[in-house]
C-alpha cells in the first residue's frame, strides 16, 4: 500500500517536468496567440513597426526578428570557432593539470549571472567597440562577442562529450596509417564527432536567442533594423523584457505573442538539437559507423603523403 | 511434509530470445547441501536467482515451468516476493560490503523487517557472525565501515547477513570465486555446520569444491540439468558420458 | 614538412582559445572584484538600502536571494530526485519514459525570459499571488528541475548494480532497496545539483524580476514581494542608480557564485557525479 503510494509519487514527479512544458505552452499560447490571429500572423512578422500605445496601435515584429537573428548568428560567429577549439584542446591536447583547470573555469563561466555579463559588455566592450569603429557601441557587435562567451559552456561541454565518445579505434587507426595528431582530430575525430559538435552548435544557438537581461544591457534597444554590425538593434527577449513591467491590454498581449514566436523557435532549435544527439529518436538507423567508416575512407592518408612524415 | 524442500517442475528460464533453463527437474532435500556443477553458461546462476526471484529485476525475462518451496509454487500470483527473498537467502560471486558499519550490515535485512530492538539485533548479529566464522575477527569492530574489510571477510560478512535473516534456504552462486585457499576453506567448513539449520544450494567454483561440500549434485550444460543424484554416486559412476567427460576434465 | 607545420599551426590556435576562455573569466572576475570590493564592508553586508539603494547597504537583497533560493529548491528537489528515482528505479525506457526525457531536455533549452512571462501570467496573475517570493520560487523550481534530474539520475546510475542485488536479495523492497542503498550512496552527487540549481537560482535575473518582483524590503513570508542581489545589480547598473553599490553588490553576486562553484567542485572530485555544465 505505502509502496503503491510511494511508487504512484514518483510517478506525478517525474511526469512534473513534460506536465510543465505543456502548461507553460498553453499558458504563453492562450495568452498571446488571439493578437497574432488579429493583426495577422503575416502583418505580425513581417511589419517593422512596433507602435504598442499609439491611436492606431501597430504590432510588427520584424526588427526585433531581424535583431534575434543577426545577434545569434553573431553569436555563432564567435562562440562556435572558440568553443570547438576549446573542446577539442580539452579532449586531444590537454595536459591534464591544465583540463583540470579548465572544468571548472567553464563551469564559472557558466554560472556568472547574465547581468554580469551584460555589465561587462555595457562598460568594458561597448567603449571599446565605439573608440575602435564608431558607432553607438551598444551594437550587435558587442552583444555577440559577449553572447559568444557566454554560449561557450554550452558548447564546450556538449561538443567535448562527443569527442570523447569517438571509439579509441578510431584514433589509433588514423594513426597508424601515418596520419599526424592534427590530421588524426580534423579528419577523423571531428567528422565522427559532428552529429554532438551540431547539436552544440544549435544549442548555442538557442541560448543565444533565449538571453535578455545582457542582450538589453548592450544592444542599446533601438527598435530599428540594424544595417550594420555597429547599429544599436532589438531582439525578440530584450523588447519583452523592457516593456512587459509596464504593459497593459494589447499591448502586454502583443509581448506574450512575442513569446510565442520566440517560443516556436527555441522548440524547433531544440527538437533539431535532441535529434542530433539521438536522445530523441524520430527514426531508427544503423547508420552511423556505417558514415563514419565512409569519412574515414574517404578522408584517408594518401599512400604518397604516407611516406614523407 | 514431503521430503522436499524445493521441488523444481520442468522449469524454463529466457532473457528475452536467449534460453538459459531449458526443462529443469530438480529435487533439493530438506538439510543438505545441493551443487549445481558444469561449464560456464550453462544456467547455474539463472536458476538459483530463479529460485528467489532475483530473476525480476533486471532484464525482464520469461518462465516456464514450477519451483516449489516446501509445496508452495514460488511463482504463483500474489506471492509476496519480499518474503519469499527473505526464506530464501542469496550470495552472490563477488563479496558485497554495503557502504555501511559491519553491524548495519549484518543487521540490513531484519531492520527492513521493522527489527528495532537494540538487544534482539545485537543476538542476532553476533549468531550471525558467529555460523559465518567471522565473529572473532570483527567482535571489536562492529562499528567500523564494512568496505575495510577483506574479499574473504567480506564474503563471510555476505553469509552472515544471509544468516541473520534467519532463512530456511541460502543460495550461494560461486561464493569462493574472488577468494584465496585460506578463505575458501574458512566457508567450506561453515557451510558444512550450517546444513544441519538450513539447505543450501551452491554452484561450487569447480568439481572439486562440489566433492568437498555436497551430498547431492546436479550437472548442467548448455541450460539443461545432464544428470542428478548424490555426490558420492555421481561422482563415481556417473552414469551420462558427457558428465564423466566434465568430471575427468577432459571439457570445460 | 607541410603537415608538421599546418600542425603547429592548429595546435597554437588551440592553445590560444584555451588560454583566451581562462583570461575571459579572469577579466571577468577581477574588473568586477576590483572595482567592486573596496566598497564592500559589513555595514554594506548588513545595512538596508537608503534611496533606491543609493546609499546604505543590500541586506534586503542578499535576504531576498537566499530566501527565493531556498524556496524554489524546497519545491524542486523532492520533485526532481523523485523524478530521478522514478526514471532509473521504477521503470524500464519506453514511451512514456522518452516522452518524460523530451519535457526535461526541453524544459532546460526553455530561455528564462519565457518561464518569467509564464511566471506572470500563471503563477502571479492567474493564481493571484502576486510578486512573490512563492510566485517567484515556483518559477524557478520549474526552471532548476533539469539540472535536478539530470544530476541525480546519473549520480543514482553512478550506484552499482551489485548493492541493489544486494538489498533486493535480503527481502528489501524497491522504496526500502532505494531508500537505504540507492540515495545514501548517490547522495554527494545530488547535493551536487542542489549546489548548482541554487547557484542559477542566484544568477537569475529574466525570470525573478517578472515574478519576485523588485520591491526592496525584507521579505517578511512567502507571499512577500522581494528583490535578489541579481536584479539588484541589474537596476543599479541600468537605471544609473550608483555605480559603486552597483560594483559592490556585482563582488557580493560574484562572490557568491564563486563559493557555490568552489563547494560543487569539492564535491565533484570527491567521487561524484559529473556537473551539468551546460
Ligand atoms: N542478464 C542476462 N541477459 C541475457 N542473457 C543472459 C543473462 N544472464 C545470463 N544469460 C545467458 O543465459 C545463459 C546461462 O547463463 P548463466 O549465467 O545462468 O550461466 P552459469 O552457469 O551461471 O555460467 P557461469 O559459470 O559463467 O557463471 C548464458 O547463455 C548467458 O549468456
Ligand atoms: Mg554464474
Amino acid at each position: 500500500m505505502k509502496e503503491r503510494l510511494i511508487g504512484f509519487l514518483l510517478f506525478m514527479s517525474a511526469l512534473v517536468s513534460i506536465a510543465s512544458l505543456a502548461v507553460i505552452t498553453f499558458f504563453i499560447f492562450e495568452a498571446g496567440l488571439p493578437l497574432i490571429f488579429r493583426v495577422g500572423i503575416g502583418n505580425f512578422l513581417q511589419n517593422s513597426i512596433w507602435q504598442p500605445s499609439g491611436k492606431t496601435p501597430q504590432f510588427g515584429i520584424a526588427a526585433m526578428i531581424l535583431g534575434s537573428v543577426w545577434v545569434t548568428l553573431g553569436a555563432i560567429m564567435i562562440g562556435v570557432p572558440l568553443g570547438l577549439a576549446v573542446a577539442i584542446f580539452s579532449a586531444e591536447l590537454a595536459p591534464p593539470w591544465l583540463a583540470a583547470v579548465i572544468r571548472p573555469v567553464l563551469q564559472l563561466l557558466a554560472g556568472i549571472p547574465s547581468v554580469i555579463y551584460g555589465f561587462i559588455g555595457l562598460t568594458i566592450l561597448a567603449p571599446v567597440v565605439r573608440a575602435a569603429f564608431g558607432g553607438p557601441g551598444l551594437s550587435v557587435v558587442t552583444a555577440a562577442l559577449i553572447l559568444g562567451i557566454m554560449i561557450l559552456p554550452s558548447i564546450v561541454s556538449i561538443s567535448e562529450d562527443a569527442l570523447r565518445a569517438v571509439p579509441r579505434a578510431y584514433r589509433d587507426g588514423a594513426l597508424a596509417v601515418g596520419a599526424t595528431q592534427w590530421q588524426t582530430i580534423w579528419r577523423v575525430l571531428v567528422p565522427a564527432a559532428r552529429s554532438g559538435i551540431v547539436a552544440s552548435i544549435i544549442l548555442g544557438m538557442g541560448r543565444a536567442l533565449g538571453e535578455t537581461m545582457a542582450v538589453i544591457m548592450m544592444l542599446g534597444n533601438a527598435l530599428q533594423v540594424p544595417r550594420s554590425p555597429l547599429d544599436s538593434a532589438t531582439t525578440l527577449t530584450s523588447n519583452i523584457g523592457l516593456e512587459l513591467a509596464y504593459a497593459s491590454g494589447q499591448h502586454r498581449e502583443a509581448l506574450f505573442a512575442t513569446g510565442v514566436v520566440l517560443f516556436v523557435l527555441i522548440m524547433i532549435l531544440n527538437l533539431l538539437a535532441n535529434v542530433f544527439t539521438g536522445r530523441l529518436v524520430l527514426w531508427r538507423s544503423r547508420a552511423p559507423s556505417l558514415s563514419t567508416m565512409r569519412t574515414l575512407w574517404r578522408n584517408r592518408v594518401p599512400a604518397s603523403d604516407r611516406r614523407s612524415s | 511434509m514431503s521430503d522436499f524442500k524445493i521441488q523444481i517442475e520442468r522449469f524454463g528460464y529466457a532473457y528475452g530470445n536467449e534460453t538459459a533453463l531449458r526443462n529443469i527437474t530438480l529435487n533439493v532435500r530438506r538439510n543438505s547441501i545441493l551443487a549445481i556443477f558444469g561449464p560456464a553458461r550453462g544456467g547455474k546462476t539463472t536458476l538459483l536467482r530463479s529460485i528467489n526471484r532475483l530473476t525480476d529485476i533486471g532484464e525482464p525475462g520469461t518462465h516456464s515451468g514450477r519451483i516449489l518451496l516446501d509445496g508452495q509454487d514460488i511463482y504463483a500470483p500474489g506471492l509476496d516476493v519480499a518474503s519469499l527473498r527473505r526464506r530464501v537467502g542469496m550470495v552472490f560471486a563477488l563479496p558485497v560490503a554495503l557502504p555501511m558499519s559491519i553491524l548495519d550490515n549484518v543487521a540490513y535485512g531484519q531492520r527492513l523487517r521493522g527489527v528495532r530492538s537494540p538487544s534482539r539485533i545485537q543476538d542476532l548479529v553476533q549468531q550471525s557472525l558467529e555460523a559465518a566464522a567471522l565473529w572473532d575477527e570483527v567482535r571489536d569492530r562492529l562499528d567500523a565501515p564494512a568496505t575495510s574489510l577483506s574479499g574473504g571477510q567480506q564474503q563471510r560478512l555476505s553469509i552472515a547477513r544471509v544468516l541473520a535473516l534467519e532463512p530456511e534456504v541460502i543460495l550461494l552462486d560461486e561464493p569462493t570465486a574472488a577468494l584465496d585457499p585460506i578463505s575458501t576453506a574458512k566457508i567450506e567448513e561453515a557451510l558444512v555446520t550450517l546444513k544441519r539449520q538450513y539447505t543450501i544450494i551452491i554452484a561450487p567454483h569447480n568439481v572439486q569444491q562440489a566433492g568437498r561440500v555436497a551430498d547431492d549434485t546436479a550437472f548442467f550444460l548448455m541450460g539443461e540439468c545432464i544428470e542428478a543424484g548424490p555426490a558420492s554416486q555421481l561422482f563415481t559412476v556417473p552414469r551420462d558420458q558427457r558428465t564423466e567427460d566434465y568430471i575427468t576434465g577432459r571439457f570445460g | 614538412m607541410n603537415r608538421q607545420l599546418s600542425q603547429r599551426f592548429a595546435f597554437g590556435l588551440l592553445w590560444s582559445a584555451a588560454s583566451a576562455t581562462i583570461i575571459i573569466l579572469a577579466i571577468i572576475v577581477m574588473f568586477i572584484m576590483v572595482q567592486g570590493l573596496p566598497y564592500v564592508n559589513l555595514a554594506f553586508l548588513t545595512g538596508g538600502p537608503i534611496a533606491q539603494g543609493r546609499e546604505g547597504g543590500i541586506l534586503p537583497a542578499i535576504l531576498g536571494t537566499f530566501a527565493l533560493g531556498a524556496l524554489s529548491l524546497i519545491i524542486a528537489v523532492p520533485l526532481g530526485v523523485g523524478a530521478a528515482v522514478f526514471l532509473t528505479e521504477y521503470t524500464r525506457p519506453s514511451p512514456l519514459t522518452t516522452i518524460m526525457r523530451f519535457g526535461t531536455d526541453s524544459l532546460a533549452g526553455v530561455p528564462s525570459i519565457i518561464f518569467g512571462l509564464f511566471g506572470f501570467i500563471f503563477f502571479v496573475t492567474r493564481l493571484n499571488l502576486g510578486w512573490s517570493l512563492l510566485a517567484g520560487g515556483l518559477t524557478i523550481a520549474l526552471m532548476v528541475l533539469p539540472t535536478l534530474i539530470r544530476t541525480a539520475e546519473e549520480a543514482i546510475r553512478a550506484v552499482p548494480v551489485a548493492y541493489r542485488e544486494v538489498s533486493y536479495g535480503l527481502g528489501a523492497s524497491r522504496w526500502q532497496m532505494v531508500r537505504t542503498v540507492v540515495l545514501p550512496n548517490a547522495l554527494p552527487g545530488i547535493v551536487t545539483g542542489i549546489i548548482l540549481s541554487f547557484g542559477r537560482a542566484v544568477g537569475e535575473t529574466a525570470a525573478v524580476i517578472f515574478t519576485a518582483g523588485t520591491a526592496l524590503n525584507i521579505p517578511t513570508s512567502v507571499l512577500s514581494p522581494t528583490r535578489t542581489m541579481a536584479v539588484h545589480f541589474y537596476i543599479l547598473a541600468v537605471e544609473g542608480i550608483s555605480l559603486p553599490k552597483a560594483y559592490a553588490t556585482g563582488a557580493v553576486l560574484i562572490a557568491t557564485i564563486l563559493v557555490i562553484n568552489v563547494v560543487a567542485n569539492l564535491l565533484i572530485t570527491r567521487g561524484v557525479a559529473r556537473a551539468v555544465r551546460r
